[in-house]
């Protein structure tokens, strides 16, 4: 039995901010999915099912939010998934979603992920003391910063690298309405001047803590032929996993990684990423992640990744954009970071990205990853049906 | 055509009130291992691999990742996590199976609900703005629910207290049962719930293995075929719920095929005995239906794993040839908000 093509016909995204004060949690979820269903000139009556993801229910201090938002999502009478994969979820949100229409379970799911990070404290979230067990320090950061000195120290790659995908990211997130920070007077020498927080990692080069959602409507080819506007289709999705901490893990190129885009690009036929892939929504939280992706990846060789940063290719104008919406690094309600990438290469390859547009994109690559880099999402997308 | 996916294998921990020498990893292991040697596979031959599990109980971000260190994640795996009851876990799994990305599933889940007072701890499930600040209790929630079921004549105290004594009599049989045999009813918790209508609290995990068409017939001698599966959500309020029905287990059941053919055997669900007065309903269930058999949450509830339980102790009915065909519901959210039912199936005999 072949798959059932799945196609995205809908997204919406909430404005992302530090605080949405304004709107309980019911409230940014419901913005997020009302958006995605007016792009789709849908109602919620033509949704089958929902299925939701976020990071630690610490993060807001809800022990399964997904009940008290079943009403608000309209998901009342109607199946109803919470995913929960650390940082990767709303990547992985979105490809249970779409294994429901694959499988011809449902016909137009909703897939939704959030974060109201400013209902506590994200880093302290992270930070609970677990005895017995290695700390994981302050925060993500510190758990990641060796890691980046590694990669450093294995590429030779110069100190200025972090800096220039920060500038890059946030240059972007300008040309994205719904960014987070927008950074108008931004500057490399400000990018470089900033205060270092985890040692090579400046506060520039850090994720913002932020509040939002993002939602997508996924149907199947019958939904797809009705949309009103260009879908996009999903040409190979995977996620793969492996353990926190054990001898011989690679915390700089995990195998997960490699494995899962393999896995992605052989669904999609992909045989040189570099060449055939055409934009690239990838997880960079802290900005030394753009070139070690682009080697766990394979748009790199490894030991090369920054040469392409350095050298401007993974700018809005090169020859392979990274991170075209401002990414992670300018935007992070971490349960829905995940999601907002899968969103986010989807709406280049249906031409509806706006101002951060990446011209003639046809196929786009969306990536997540989370825990101790140990989980990995991913999807691609491309303007046309998948051959089957 | 559809794949027919089956449960080909089944285990569980011993439930205890605590298990406070072992961690979450140690907990889960023996039963990985256990189900895992039903089979005869082993963690590379495993297809796709989906938990459930609840940082709540943990009491920490993230628990689930040490999780993957008992699974033994190397070369890394296809994986993913509800943080929802097992039996959600297993649904994910069957929709992977169905696409043909993969043909053997591993579905576990773990709960530890020992190391704080869960009945606290569940009140955080509630709206956050207008009742969890409240703080009403699962055990007072489920109360509400009982004492509807009691004024609108449905059931009386004596018969929850039957409900109880059946379900702890049946554990007789279950070694890995907590509460079994005969169990005193005891005095009001909340009234009009007495002890012994509420489930024990305590610790553990349970694993299942699903396969695909003739997978399934390699590894299993009798393959519970999962002829239908379906989960349908309320509203969370339970001030517009009827809170005597429950039309969300209704409708699953309906998705499922559950009213097609009767079936001789149900594993529901219900923590309280008041529940599986509305679950009877809300299913159709007569009298001619083994309910619980192994006793069923009254018997042993570790929280977010007793729902994949019921699913696991009906497969291994069939798979033992004590049933034909089972109906097996998983719940959660306070008073049955959210139901999941699947019909499994034995071959003919």
């Amino acid at each position: 039995m072949s798959k059932e093509p799945v196609a995205v016909v809908g997204v919406g995204q909430t404005k992302h901010v530090a605080a949405r004060r304004d709107v309980s949690i019911a409230g940014l979820v419901r913005e997020a999915a009302g958006r995605a269903l007016d792009d789709a000139e849908l109602t919620w009556a033509d949704i089958d099912a929902v299925v939701i993801g976020k990071a630690p229910d610490f993060f807001e201090g809800v022990m399964m939010p997904e009940l008290y938002l079943a009403d608000a999502l309209g998901a009342v009478g109607k199946p109803m998934l919470r995913v929960h994969t650390a940082g990767s979820v709303g990547g992985s949100t979105a490809l249970v979603a779409a294994n429901l229409v694959a499988a011809r379970v449902h016909g137009t799911v909703l897939t939704l992920a959030f974060e109201k990070q400013s209902e506590s404290n994200a880093m302290w979230g992270l930070s609970l003391p677990v005895p017995f067990q290695q700390p994981l320090l302050a925060g993500a950061g510190g758990f990641f910063a060796p890691h980046v000195r590694a990669y450093m120290r294995r590429t030779g790659a110069p100190d200025t690298v972090g800096s220039l995908v920060a500038y890059k990211d946030r240059r972007n997130a300008l040309k994205n309405p719904y960014a987070h920070l927008h950074e108008h007077d931004i500057t490399l020498e400000k990018v470089q001047a900033s205060p270092m927080l985890w040692d090579p990692i400046r506060y520039s080069e850090t994720c913002p803590s932020s509040d939002g959602a993002c939602a997508m409507i996924l149907t199947d080819r019958t939904g797809a032929a009705r949309a009103p506007h260009p879908p996009a289709w999903m040409h190979g999705g995977a996620m793969r996993s492996e353990p926190t901490l054990f001898a011989g893990k690679d915390f700089v190129s995990p195998q997960a990684g490699k494995d899962c885009a393999a896995d992605v690009y052989h669904q999609a036929g992909i045989t040189d990423p570099r060449r055939q892939i055409d934009a690239v929504e990838m997880y960079v939280p802290f900005s030394w992640y753009e070139p070690m992706w682009l080697e766990n990846l394979g748009f790199a060789d490894e030991g090369e990744g920054w040469k392409l940063t350095e050298s401007g290719v993974t700018e809005l104008d090169g020859d392979l954009p990274v991170n075209p919406s401002g990414g992670v690094l300018s935007t992070n309600p971490i349960g829905a970071s995940g999601m907002i990438r899968f969103a986010e290469a989807a709406l280049q390859v249906r031409g509806r990205a706006g101002e951060h547009q990446v011209d003639g994109a046809r196929r786009a690559l969306g990536h997540a990853y989370g825990g101790g880099s140990q989980f990995f999402s991913m999807w691609l997308v491309g303007a046309e049906p998948p051959a089957t | 055509m559809t794949r027919e996916i089956a449960v080909v294998a089944f285990a569980q921990t011993d439930h205890r009130r605590t298990s406070d020498e072992l961690s979450e990893v140690e907990m889960l292991l023996p039963v990985l291992h256990e189900v895992l040697d039903r089979t005869g596979l082993r963690t590379s031959d495993i297809g796709f691999t989906c938990s459930g599990s609840s940082d709540y109980l943990a009491g920490r971000a993230f628990s689930f990742t040490m999780a993957l260190d008992g699974v033994g994640a190397w070369p890394p795996i296809s994986e993913s996590h509800v943080e929802m009851d097992g039996a959600w876990a297993l649904y994910e799994a069957w929709t992977k199976l169905l696409t043909g990305d993969a043909d053997t599933a591993l579905v576990y889940a773990y709960g530890k609900s020992s190391p704080g007072s869960v009945r606290d701890v569940l009140t955080r499930q509630l709206d956050p703005y207008y009742v969890a600040p409240l703080w009403p209790d699962s055990v007072a929630l489920a109360a509400l629910q009982a004492q509807a079921l009691i004024d609108a004549g449905e059931t009386d105290e004596p018969a929850l207290a039957a409900v109880a004594a059946r379900s702890r009599a049946d554990a007789g049989a279950n070694s890995r049962a907590q509460l079994r045999g005969s169990v005193p009813h005891g005095d009001y918790l909340v009234r009009p719930l007495r002890t012994g209508d509420c489930p024990p609290i305590g610790d553990g995990a349970a694993a299942v293995i699903l396969a695909a068409g003739e997978r399934a017939r390699q590894l299993c001698e009798r393959p519970a075929w999962i002829r239908g599966i379906d989960h349908r959500i309320e509203a969370h309020s339970l001030g517009v719920r009827d809170l005597t029905d429950s039309p969300s287990t209704r409708l699953a059941a309906e998705k499922a095929g559950a009213f097609a053919r009767p079936v001789d055997c149900a594993e529901l669900h219900a923590p309280f005995t008041s529940q599986e007065v509305v679950l009877r309903k809300a299913l159709r269930l007569g009298d001619e239906v083994r309910v619980n058999p192994s006793g069923g949450a009254l018997a042993a509830n570790p929280i977010m794993a007793a729902g994949l339980i019921r699913l696991g102790e009906a497969a291994a009915a069939i798979h033992r040839g004590e049933s034909d065909r089972a109906l097996a519901h998983a719940t959660s959210g306070p008073c049955l908000q959210q139901n999941l039912v699947a019909v499994l199936e034995g071959d003919p005999r």
